[in-house]
């Protein structure tokens, strides 16, 4: 017998795992057709549930840009998840706005070098406080110019949007047309 | 020794021409006239002129509105029914009922938007407040 065909002296503990080939190409989601720019959108989760909001265009991440406007109802210039959303058939327009600028990058963290936690900083002594950027509230503030200047043109549609969604006595979700 | 009055209840009867409002099937929410009673519990109704082809229904799935048809002869065919329905205007009468404006109020309200709801509210809040004013001047 050649030794070749002789058996290993020891053996992986483990399987050696192989990386699956992925066939297809990922391609970014189908959004809803209810959900289109200048759409009015309920908000359902988070820290801003209930509120209604402008969507403004779609981010090649699968979430939605979209704006309170922050005048208006508090709601920044914000991605969410198309899932937690309910489309309204109320629409703006938002095709004088430039949205160019915002993409996945624009709304990135900066990365903050590690350094060694202290005491100090675990008990939250010497935490820095978070600041708005200048640049944010700047381009916050250009985008609800011309999204007011929209709004404006529809009677009660601000206070629609100040106002914000629950559910009441009675009320059954599935039968409501939004 | 204090009088009683004696005075015919005014039910509305299951009678010949009597005119129903269908609640189930799929002529629900439809109008249909009596033409025959086939038992206690069950009665013919046709409503050529409001799209019920003539069948027999259980009374329990009908509604007896206070309309009634005139004139109509037990058994009588579906082109007499539709002639005597026109002659009473039944169609008009209904529509100007406050039954029918709720049911159509019902139906609108139902197919209004998110938008259009929040309307409503300042709308009615605007009456609460005019009639409140007004009332409070008076």
């Amino acid at each position: 017998m050649s030794i070749i065909n002789q058996a290993p002296k020891w053996y992986n503990t483990e399987d050696a795992s192989i990386a699956k080939k992925a066939r297809k190409a990922a391609r970014p989601q189908a959004l809803r057709a209810s959900i289109v720019p200048g759409s009015v959108l309920i908000i359902l989760a988070g820290r801003f549930r209930g509120k209604r909001v402008v969507c403004l265009k779609a981010l090649e991440d699968n979430t939605l840009l979209v704006s309170g406007p922050f005048k208006i109802n508090g709601v920044p210039l914000r991605r969410v998840n198309p899932r937690y959303v309910i489309a309204t058939s109320t629409k703006v327009s938002v095709e004088s706005l430039s949205l160019d600028k915002y993409n996945v990058e624009y709304f990135s963290r900066e990365k903050k070098s590690k350094k060694s936690n202290g005491e100090k900083e675990f008990f939250g002594d010497n935490a820095e406080k978070k600041e708005v950027k200048a640049e944010r509230v700047a381009d916050q503030k250009a985008v609800d110019a011309g999204l007011l200047a929209e709004i404006k043109k529809i009677s009660l549609l601000k206070q629609y949007l100040a106002s914000s969604f629950s559910l009441k006595n009675g009320d059954r979700p599935h039968a409501l047309k939004f | 020794m204090s009088e009683t009055i004696v005075k015919s209840a005014n039910w509305r009867f299951v009678e010949l021409g009597r005119v129903v409002l269908v609640n189930k099937g799929t002529y629900a929410g439809k109008l249909a006239s009596i033409v025959e009673i086939v038992d206690h519990k069950r009665v013919l109704i046709d409503g050529p002129s409001s799209g019920v082809p003539r069948q027999a229904v259980a009374l329990a799935h009908v509604t007896l509105t206070p309309l009634v048809v005139a004139g109509i002869a037990r058994g009588a065919g579906s082109a007499a029914v539709a002639k005597k329905w026109e002659a009473a205007s039944i169609a008009s009468k209904w529509e100007s009922s406050a039954w029918a404006k709720k049911i159509a109020q019902r139906e609108t309200r139902s197919q209004l938007s998110d938008f259009e709801r929040f309307q409503v509210v300042v709308l009615k809040k605007q009456r609460r407040y005019a009639l409140k004013k007004a009332l409070v001047k008076a």
